[in-house]
């Protein structure tokens, strides 16, 4: 696969605030690439990077082979964008800020294809009401309208689901997810909502403080094998004990807020349930997971929990 | 560049805020063509006044003064003022505006430089100020002459009166608004420079308007100190210089030279140091805003 970002020792100063930090970082095509981070990690300071919004104190950043700074316009025309909220203009139509935002995309777009875009995203209908007449959900699909309407190759969205109801999510979501698998486009998408990113991203990088803290592909960073099983008892102090004593001693990490965390691979847990039901142990609750919020959370935040989790 | 340009236009024309300055203006001129065709005798009587007792005239005198070429003058002498406020709410608007309302950042993610995005928004922003003028004449001197009809323009000076035949009065006017036009342009210029350091456009106008009003009452004062060292210099002592195309030169007689301009010069310099103004103003535009960082 090709590369079609290539962001080399970016730095971001902000008067005495470092808000990126010599940060590196790699995008192949038709990727669908998660920028992860807590509020102020930098995530937006960097989206706007790579969109000439803002221009870094030091370091490189190539879109598709080219220095952005030397060939900003050949690149940007190739890419499309939201930033936080889509911001339009609210006193025009749907139809008329699709035709200003074409326009200036630098390629000649029919009627026809606006009209096309805005079926795509469910507002065909609505194309003539003014934007200020719309819901969040609907302005947010608009801006993803707005970014999508030149087909570019790059699509960069920050923060799209931010406002959303859970079906303006899935809608997003499912949208992302077509715009990749069956337009073959490369995302980066910037967001807080780690259980989406979890199921729409191929590869993520994960910053701190503006310092790039772990990249790489979301089934590399899944291991199964961390997969944490929280146990309630009737008795957790009894029980920890008998497990201690146990062959699943192995896989005890200790007991916090009344659960016996266990860790251990997926496949293994079935047959450690049934030999500690085998073993008399009053099993009143049994979790088991793994999710990207529990490494997130074990690189940003250092949560002994956590970290039981990811190490 | 040109579709840039029209969408700028096709922006600025749909919000209906852009017509209030061109309902303002209707209004005032209305108003003032109102008061002058039921009470104008009035009028040239208090201007009348000023001079001293050897300018006694009859009322048939007095009426032909009282022509569409008159009325305009008037107009003109009490718009011109007003309209840096209703130039500046454009102006002042057109970068933090976008900033305020978030297009700002979405405009700039696309392929287009800044230099040529500002370009762009600065002229809309004198094209709608050169629109605003054309509807002030239209309004102001075709109206007044509808209204009062046509005859010779009295000019007021300090010398006495001057007198402007009809027919040598047109050019005077379409120079006049020609100028006036650089003249405001200068005041958009000012509010499109503050309006790249602001993120809403209340900024931005208060401030312009603060600006010339603190220039028009220094440009105003009789301190001799300020008539060297400030005055020549401030932009607004250089916005009324329309009028002197209506001040005409006169022969060893005394008597005016139909078709002269007492000092063209003086007027060439004035508007080149406008010129010179806008230049500034837009560069320093143009660099302060190439070197920003979009937060908004």
């Amino acid at each position: 696969m090709s590369l079609i970002i290539e962001v080399k020792n970016l730095c971001k100063v902000f008067g005495d605030f470092k808000a990126v930090d010599n940060l590196s970082f790699t995008v192949e095509s038709g990727q669908v690439y998660g920028f992860l981070g807590q509020n102020g990690a930098g995530k937006s300071t960097t989206i706007r990077m790579l969109l000439t919004l803002i221009r870094p104190t030091s370091g490189t950043i190539e879109i598709f082979g080219m220095s952005l700074e030397k060939h900003r316009k050949e690149v940007l025309r190739q890419a499309g964008a939201v930033i936080e909220r889509p911001d339009l203009y609210k006193y025009l139509s749907a139809l008329e800020n699709l035709r200003i935002f074409a326009a200036m995309s630098g390629h000649k777009i029919s009627e026809k294809k606006l009209m096309e875009q805005l079926e795509m995203v469910g507002l065909a209908e609505r194309a003539h009401s003014k934007v200020k007449t719309y819901s969040q959900g609907m302005k947010q699909r608009l801006g993803i309208a707005t970014a999508l309407v030149h087909d570019p190759q790059l699509i960069i969205l920050d923060e799209p689901t931010n406002g959303l109801d859970p079906q303006g999510i899935a809608d997003i979501r499912n949208l992302i997810i077509r715009l990749s698998k069956d337009m073959k486009k490369t995302l980066v998408i910037s967001s807080h909502l780690l259980s989406e990113m979890e199921l729409i991203a191929d590869s993520m990088l994960i910053i701190d403080k503006g310092k790039k803290l772990v990249e790489g592909k979301v089934s590399d960073l899944f291991n199964p094998s961390e997969t944490i099983v929280e146990l309630q008892t009737t008795d957790d102090e009894l029980s920890f004990k008998q497990i201690k004593d146990s062959a699943f001693a192995k896989y005890l990490k200790g007991v916090r807020n009344d659960c016996i965390l266990m860790q251990m691979h997926k496949n293994d847990i079935p047959a450690a349930m049934k030999a500690l039901m085998d073993m008399g142990i009053p099993v009143t609750s049994f979790n088991s997971r793994y999710s990207l919020e529990d490494y997130f959370l074990s690189l940003t935040t250092g949560n002994p929990y956590v970290e039981a989790a990811a190490n | 560049m040109w579709k840039l340009l029209q969408i700028e236009l096709f922006k600025i024309f749909k919000r209906p805020r852009t017509y209030i300055a061109f309902g303002a203006i209707a209004a005032i001129v209305f108003l003032i063509q109102i008061a002058l065709k039921y009470d104008g005798k009035s009028y040239i009587d208090l201007l009348l006044s000023n001079l001293d007792g050897s300018f006694e005239m009859d009322d048939e005198f007095k009426s032909k003064m009282l022509n569409g070429y008159l009325i305009c003058f008037v107009i003109l002498n009490t718009l011109l003022i007003q309209m840096p406020l209703l130039v500046a709410l454009i102006a002042g608007d057109s970068i933090a505006g976008e900033a305020n309302m978030g297009t700002l950042r979405l405009s700039l993610t696309k392929p287009v430089s800044r230099t040529e995005y500002m370009f762009v928004k600065f002229l809309a922003s004198v094209i709608y100020t050169v629109g605003l003028l054309v509807w002030m004449a239209l309004l102001a001197l075709l109206g007044s002459l509808l209204i009062f009809g046509v005859n010779d323009m009295v000019i007021l000076r300090s010398r006495g009166l001057e007198v402007i035949e009809s027919f040598d009065i047109w050019w005077r006017y379409v120079a006049a608004f020609g100028y006036a036009a650089v003249a405001l342009t200068t005041v958009s210029a000012l509010a499109f420079l503050l309006s790249v350091f602001a993120e809403n456009s209340i900024g931005p106008i208060i401030a312009t308007m603060s600006i010339v009003i603190v220039f028009t009452i220094l440009s105003e004062m009789n301190i001799p100190i300020y008539d060297r060292t400030v005055k020549p210099y401030l932009f607004t002592s250089h916005m009324v210089a329309w009028k002197g195309f209506f001040y005409m030169k006169s022969n060893a007689e005394g008597a005016t030279i139909t078709g002269s301009i007492e000092n063209l010069p003086a007027i060439l310099r004035s508007m080149l140091i406008l010129v010179i103004y806008i230049g500034l103003f837009f560069s320093a535009a143009v660099w302060v805003f190439r070197k920003k960082d979009i937060l908004t």
